[in-house]
């Protein structure tokens, strides 16, 4: 049984006992457990289940790369799947649960799967399930989907909250081990600004665990003293429970730090989101261990040999009271030796190479353990839990020689180096043959915005993986960063000492010569349950390629994406097709580096500040008269203001009758407004609009269109002159950032060499539009500006004061109606717009939102940008050819509408539409059918309804629409069939259905 | 080729799996084809696979620089839709999508075409507008979609919030029959099928130089040696404009980057696939439970398949504002592709200005739901040499002419 030992454990505190629970059950560990630790020393080695065969899991390694022991932490809104219990620090009142299992732990029926295991090889469902055809929605799917899945999908809105930091280094050193320490030491020195992040709540990385000495000092003395060095270092940040999560190109990369996760204190922030800038980056990320690939080897008992070994030295838990060690290599005898000493029994070291004769085997036999060379498990007993091995010859096939009782199984098939962030940006790794292990190659790094490289890695991470060399190695990177970055080193290289370790002998199958039904129960992805047997199976089938062969089996793409599996994987797959392991490559590494949760993607944007929001000056005084909000871009505006239990069609007619029949005002603050200025502004809006507009005269408006280089309509204003260099553009709402963003565009890519200055004071200013019949009389009696007809006639506008407020008026129209749009100062919006109300009060003025206003412009005539325009419309279409200048050489867009398709006189052009039935309102983007389908059986059609309306002012339906020649067909009767069924009759007719003559707004 | 089955799969049990045979063959190139296709995706296996099957054309080769279906393929969020307002993208995405409900029985692989149905939410009065519009145009089309309230949202969908104080969903485009595939599974049972016609998929090997005489194509050069053809067809999305640029002619594309995620895997919580374009973000479940999700492109051209974070962040911010219990999910992977954008984010299948080359290029985003349609339409460009009515509208031609197939109204973001 697995146990908490008497006396060890360096990170626990026996004096602080922690309670928790696990599936219900109330357990107690200590302050400094993991939860992988205080499961095991409570004797709870089965965890979980596979995700295909639902088989028995237990913790099998003490780090991220676990692939088993997942849980459910936490409860109802504040659960989170798939948590790996090994990176999960325990804390007083966790709450975990088993995942993946029904009706429960002990007894899945899923195991079922188990036992038909091998009708389900790799790729199985390509295979089967293909007939009949409706049963894969109805039946297959439905099944599979529930019987894979792991963890509970969470139900609740996540009461948590997340932060995002940004930083900016000279260098990021990923990982607080003995070569990371020693790097951010030296850089610190130099005077570089360093920020070290370590994933783990501690500083070492697995040194103290493994022993040596640094420059002579036990090495937990040296980190000490090097964290104190660091921590007098101002320009040096270290950060905990920090992990590097992904490196993007130059130098920007991501860290994932988890601040409340080991103790939990709603309210505060659960993560943060590091956005980090690095000159350089150096990984010190260590390595990871592999595991070997012996039949059994997925049963809950077998675990890593370094795990084995953390949970007795770090945490004072044994796995098992008898632990049989198979290794590849001398660290595994580490296990060995560290198990003996802490009383435990080591039946018998099984090592797979034919001698072993290194220091640490030495010392493991003088410490009276069985030492066993060329010798494999070719067998594994036990159901949930490890009973005993058979023990065979590595290089036979699988004959059992003896048996063993032990009830774990320490495994050590070498060591990976951590490479990830190295290949995030394209750095390529080389095969070193001797150590069996792909590394860094340092003359294909990442490079950076100059083209020289931006990484370097140090230590284990480099494939320096005893002590000495991974000091050495350190230093060596980090002199190289320095060097980039023009400092020089002056500190020695610390000298690392440790026994000196033989060789490893790879050991990719165990025994050699196992047959396929050994081969079948050898597991390479534990939690995806991907066997030996399922990767030369795809290599049989042709799935040659390492993508291929990972898609096939699901190699490497569960939780712990492939960190324990994919190198014994690859090395299955190019014994299978007789190519060298680095010819056959590996697959890509891929940001994050451990899964990151969303909430620290999103970070604080969320909910009411998910998108800026933005307001109007008078949004406060909209909330309060009762206005339903539409969005519009960022903005809020106002869609109609309902009253006393209006429903919003009633509230649009009121909104309409009262504009046309006397005033109406209008919160136009969203239009944009960008200021072009400057010598050369005529001539750009010359090319910018397809009017002309350096004719215009100061004090004058003008309608204006923009094209873009496709000739398409995309926005629509009215520009004043303001003097002579300076223009103002009235942009759509939508459009103002986009439009600025396109002048930029053109100006900084394009017309570099013009003098012309634009901003976007669309928030500099509140606009009213005042419109109806009384509109002047309600300015004139705001007083202090001359806006009769003879003084501001139509289109032209003027500065001044009103009402005591500096306004500057524009006779513009966009209802028909006589109207002004006055824009004030930002700040003196709300004052201005309450005191139209005020004066107009006696006028009946009534607020009027955005559907009212949309409504007016229809019954005008007038188009509206995304409604009559869509990207495929041009001016022409519009019959807006007379905004179109005829005088100038170019514009944007004038080109493209010279190409045949645009100038061909059978385009679909902006007609009115009347329902023949005036209460029938034609449906929005209804289609007007023609007779007979196209070639390929598509109904034809001959125009579609751009715009639709019940006009409260002609008491009828109306709408725009696009129609095949439409201007010459008026009086024409089309069909548009509904998506309900019915079929509407509508008449094309004039657009402009009111006040054709500009009577009422040239008034 | 021995069929795929339930009983094969017991008869290779019972001797541990020894007996299957290749998915596809592993040829050394001929001296000469009728057709060479360039590219092993999808969309070139799929162009491949209707030549022999509709038009009786074998002696076919597809040539893969790296790993078939190793491109877009194998990279997007395998969405099958076909509710397009523009007719001949209607026409083209639905043929796909009628294929795919057959494809698994038609190549007797399971590619796990399943039609959960396809959400495209409305959370703007102005997409409410443009999307009435759609279930207009795909009455008339034949393609089954309908405009559905937010009530009948959220039955489909409980885990979506409707109510989001920014964006309220105020409705949604509805396609019963659209869902998803398996994507890799798509390229590899076209790769088996054309492999079992006779042609010829030869993987690992990168075409250098396009060969030509008398104004027409003749052949390729290859790493592994030159190989004649009478007509080429360049499939090759991401870097269809360095393969024109080898016959001799220029492409309206750009190339940039779109990236799509992955959480780790949940039990089912999730049967429909959901797009919310005001937003930016789209999302489905795998069958390993998985959350798939996907965004916008990157603002920038470039060829290496991995795109920057803030689109990863904007999209995982959409995402968990429209679906909150996500929140608590971890990301487990992102990675990026190349793909091609026209000037109206329409496809190019078409002739080219070298005779007896065709090429097929332009998805940008949203390549993956059109495999089958395109390469049944593109195998009728390459037999006849001359469009028939499903590429018609897709020439070349049409940014000269200006006749513009432009779908942004129906889908302002990625896809």
């Amino acid at each position: 049984m697995s146990t908490r030992l008497a006396r060890g454990g360096r990170r626990i505190d026996r004096s602080k006992r922690v309670e928790f629970t696990f599936n219900g059950k109330r357990l107690t560990g200590y302050q400094g457990d993991t939860l992988a630790s205080a499961l095991l020393a409570n004797d709870q080695m089965l965890v979980g289940r596979s995700f295909k065969y639902h088989r028995p899991r237990g913790v099998v390694a003490s780090g991220p790369e676990e692939p088993n022991a997942l849980v459910a932490l936490g409860d109802g809104a504040r659960m989170e799947p798939n948590q790996r219990v090994t990176t999960t620090e325990l804390f007083d009142g966790l709450s975990a649960r088993s995942q993946n299992h029904w009706p429960s732990l002990e007894f899945d029926i899923g195991g079922l799967n188990n036992h038909v295991a091998r009708f389900l090889p790799a790729g199985f469902y390509y295979k089967t399930f293909i007939h009949p055809r409706p049963f894969w929605k109805h039946v297959f799917e439905p099944v599979i989907r529930q019987s894979a899945g792991l963890g509970p999908a969470p139900k609740d809105r996540d009461p948590d909250v997340y932060e995002q930091v940004y930083a900016f280094a000279d260098l990021v050193v990923i990982g607080g081990g003995v070569a990371g320490l020693h790097a951010a030491r030296v850089a610190g020195a130099a005077g570089l600004r360093v920020l070290v992040l370590e994933q783990t709540a501690h500083w070492g990385g697995r040194s103290p665990v493994d022993g040596g000495t640094i420059d002579g000092q036990p090495v937990q003395d040296w980190i000490d003293a090097t964290l104190q060095a660091l921590d007098g270092m101002e320009n040096v940040t270290l950060r905990t429970r920090c992990m590097a999560a992904g490196i993007y190109d130059h130098g920007y990369m991501i860290g994932y730090e988890r601040l409340t996760d080991h103790a939990p204190a709603p309210g505060m922030p659960r993560h943060r989101l590091w956005k980090i800038r690095a000159a350089q980056v150096l990984s010190a990320t260590g390595a990871i261990e592999r595991g070997l690939s012996f039949p059994g080897n997925d049963l809950p008992g077998v675990m890593l040999a370094g795990a084995l070994r953390d949970y007795v030295v770090e945490y004072g838990v044994s796995a098992g009271d008898r632990t049989v060690v198979v290794t590849n290599n001398d660290d595994g005898y580490r296990t060995a030796l560290a198990l003996k000493e802490a009383g435990l029994v080591v039946p018998a070291v099984l090592d797979a190479r034919p001698e072993a004769t290194g220091a640490l085997p030495e010392a493991a036999r003088a410490q009276g353990i069985r030492v066993e060379t060329g010798r494999a498990i070719v067998k594994v007993m036990g159901g949930k839990r490890v009973t005993g091995v058979g023990v065979g010859l590595q290089a036979g096939e699988g004959s059992i020689l003896e048996e063993i009782a032990c009830d774990a199984v320490a495994m050590s098939g070498g060591w990976s180096p951590v490479v990830h962030f190295w290949s995030h940006t394209g750095g390529k790794l080389v095969w070193d043959e001797a150590q069996a292990l792909f590394r860094p190659d340092p003359a294909r790094a990442p490079v950076g915005a100059d083209g020289l490289p931006n990484q370097a890695v140090g230590g284990a991470a480099n494939g320096a993986l005893t002590l000495g060399a991974v000091m050495a190695d350190s230093h060596d990177a980090i002199s190289e960063v320095l060097r980039r970055l023009g400092k020089t080193v002056s500190d020695p290289a610390p000298a690392g000492d440790a026994p000196a370790e033989a060789p490893l002998h790879p050991v990719w199958v165990m025994p050699q010569g196992a047959g396929h039904k050994l081969k079948s129960k050898m597991w390479l992805d534990y939690q995806n349950d991907v066997k030996v047997s399922d990767v030369q199976l795809a290599a049989r089938e042709g799935y040659e390629s390492v993508e291929h062969t990972k898609r096939y089996t699901t190699l490497g793409m569960a939780t712990d994406q492939g960190k324990l599996s994919n190198i014994n994987g690859l090395a299955v797959l190019s014994d299978a097709l007789g190519a060298p392991i680095p010819q056959v490559g590996t697959t890509t590494f891929r940001p994050p580096f451990t899964p990151i949760s969303m909430g620290a993607i999103a970070g604080e944007a969320r909910g009411d500040i998910f998108q800026p929001l933005r307001r109007t000056p008078m949004h406060a005084w909209h909330e309060a008269h009762g206005a339903y909000f539409e969005p519009v871009g960022h903005w809020r505006r106002p869609y109609c203001y309902p009253q006393g239990g209006e429903s919003h069609a009633q509230a649009v007619h009121r909104e309409v009758t009262a504009t046309r029949t006397s005033l109406g005002l209008l919160d136009a603050s969203t239009l944009g407004k960008i200021v072009v200025k400057g010598p050369d502004a005529g001539r750009f809006l010359d090319m910018l609009y397809t009017n002309m507009m350096s004719t215009l005269p100061v004090g004058r408006c003008r309608y204006g269109l923009m094209c873009s280089e496709n000739g398409f309509l995309m926005d629509d204003g009215v520009v004043a002159r303001i003097d002579e260099d300076t223009w103002l553009c009235h942009t759509t709402t939508g459009g103002a950032d986009r439009i600025h963003a396109h002048m930029e565009d053109w100006l900084q890519c394009e017309w570099w060499d013009w003098k012309v200055y634009t901003a976007n004071l669309t928030e500099h200013y509140a606009q009213v539009a005042i419109v109806g019949p009384n509109a002047r009389k309600l300015i004139e009696k705001l007083g202090g500006m001359d806006v009769s007809k003879e003084a501001l006639g139509f289109m032209d506008w003027a500065d001044g004061t009103l009402a005591g407020i500096p306004a500057r008026v524009f006779r513009i129209s966009f209802s028909g109606e006589l109207s002004y749009e006055v824009a004030v100062p930002a700040s003196r919006g709300l004052e201005f717009w309450e005191a139209c109300h005020a004066a107009g009060a006696e006028f009946g003025a009534t607020a009027y939102g955005t559907e009212a206003l949309h409504v007016m412009r229809a019954e005008k005539g007038f188009i509206m940008i995304g409604d009559e325009t869509d990207g495929t419309v041009i001016p022409q279409d519009l019959g807006l050819g007379w905004a179109i200048s005829k005088k100038k050489a170019d514009y944007l867009g004038k080109r493209a509408q010279e190409r045949v398709h645009m100038t061909d006189p059978t385009r679909w052009q902006l007609v009115g539409l009347e329902t023949l039935d005036p209460n029938e309102r034609l449906p929005d983007g209804a289609y007007a059918r023609a007779s007979g389908t196209n070639a390929n059986g598509q109904g034809n059609t001959q125009g579609r309804v751009t715009s639709s309306y019940m006009s409260p002012t002609l008491g009828r339906a109306i709408a725009m629409g696009l129609v095949l020649n439409g201007p010459s067909r008026m009086g024409e009767v089309l069909e548009f069939p509904t998506v309900d069924g019915r079929v509407l009759s509508a008449r094309i007719v004039d657009p402009v259905f009111y006040d054709k003559a500009g009577e009422k707004q040239n008034v | 080729m021995k069929r795929y089955s339930a009983f094969a799969i017991a008869r290779e049990a019972a001797r541990w799996h020894m007996g299957w045979e290749r998915a596809w063959r592993s040829p050394t190139p001929k001296a000469k084809y009728d057709v060479i296709v360039i590219g092993a995706g999808g969309h070139g296996l799929a162009t491949a696979y209707y030549l022999g099957k509709n038009h009786g054309i074998r002696n076919v080769a597809v040539i893969e620089k790296g790993w078939l279906g190793g491109g877009n393929t194998g990279r997007n969020t395998t969405i099958i839709r076909s509710n397009y307002l523009q007719d001949p993208s209607a026409a083209i995405y639905e043929k796909a999508r009628s294929l795919y409900e057959t494809l698994s029985q038609d190549l007797n692989y399971n590619v796990m075409f399943s039609p959960r149905g396809v959400l495209m939410l409305a959370q703007t009065h102005h997409e409410v507008r443009g999307y009435l519009r759609t279930a207009h145009a795909n009455k008339l089309q034949g393609v089954a979609t309908e405009y559905i309230g937010p009530e009948k949202v959220k039955e489909l969908c409980p885990i979506i919030n409707l109510d989001g104080p920014r964006y309220p969903v105020l409705g949604a485009l509805w396609q019963p029959r659209g869902g998803t595939a398996r994507h890799d599974a798509v390229a590899w049972g076209y790769a088996r099928a054309c492999s079992d016609m006779g042609m010829d998929i030869l993987q690992q090997t990168e075409v250098t130089a396009i060969r030509q005489a008398g104004g027409k194509v003749t052949g390729v050069e290859t790493t592994k040696g030159a190989i004649a053809c009478d007509k080429l067809a360049i499939v090759v999305a991401g870097h269809s404009g360095v393969l024109a640029e080898m016959a001799g002619f220029r492409l309206p594309i750009e190339s940039v980057a779109l990236q799509a995620l992955v959480s780790e895997p949940i039990k089912p919580c999730m049967d429909v696939v959901v797009m919310a374009n005001t937003v930016h973000g789209y999302m489905s479940q795998s069958d390993k439970g998985e959350m798939v999700i996907g965004g916008g492109a990157d603002g920038y051209n470039n060829y290496t398949q991995r795109g920057s974070f803030h689109h990863v962040e904007e999209t995982v911010r959409a995402l968990v504002e429209t679906f909150p219990m996500i929140s608590r999910l971890k990301m487990l992977r992102w990675w990026g592709g190349i793909v091609d954008m026209t000037g109206d984010r329409s496809p190019i299948l078409s002739k080219t200005p070298l005779g007896n080359c065709f090429i097929n290029c332009g998805w940008g985003t949203g390549g993956f739901k059109a495999i089958p349609g395109s390469g049944w339409g593109m195998a009728e460009l390459v037999a006849r040499g001359e469009p028939g009515p499903l590429t018609a509208e897709f020439g070349l031609d049409r940014f000269r002419e200006g006749r513009f197939i432009d779908e942004s109204v129906a889908a302002g973001v990625a896809h």
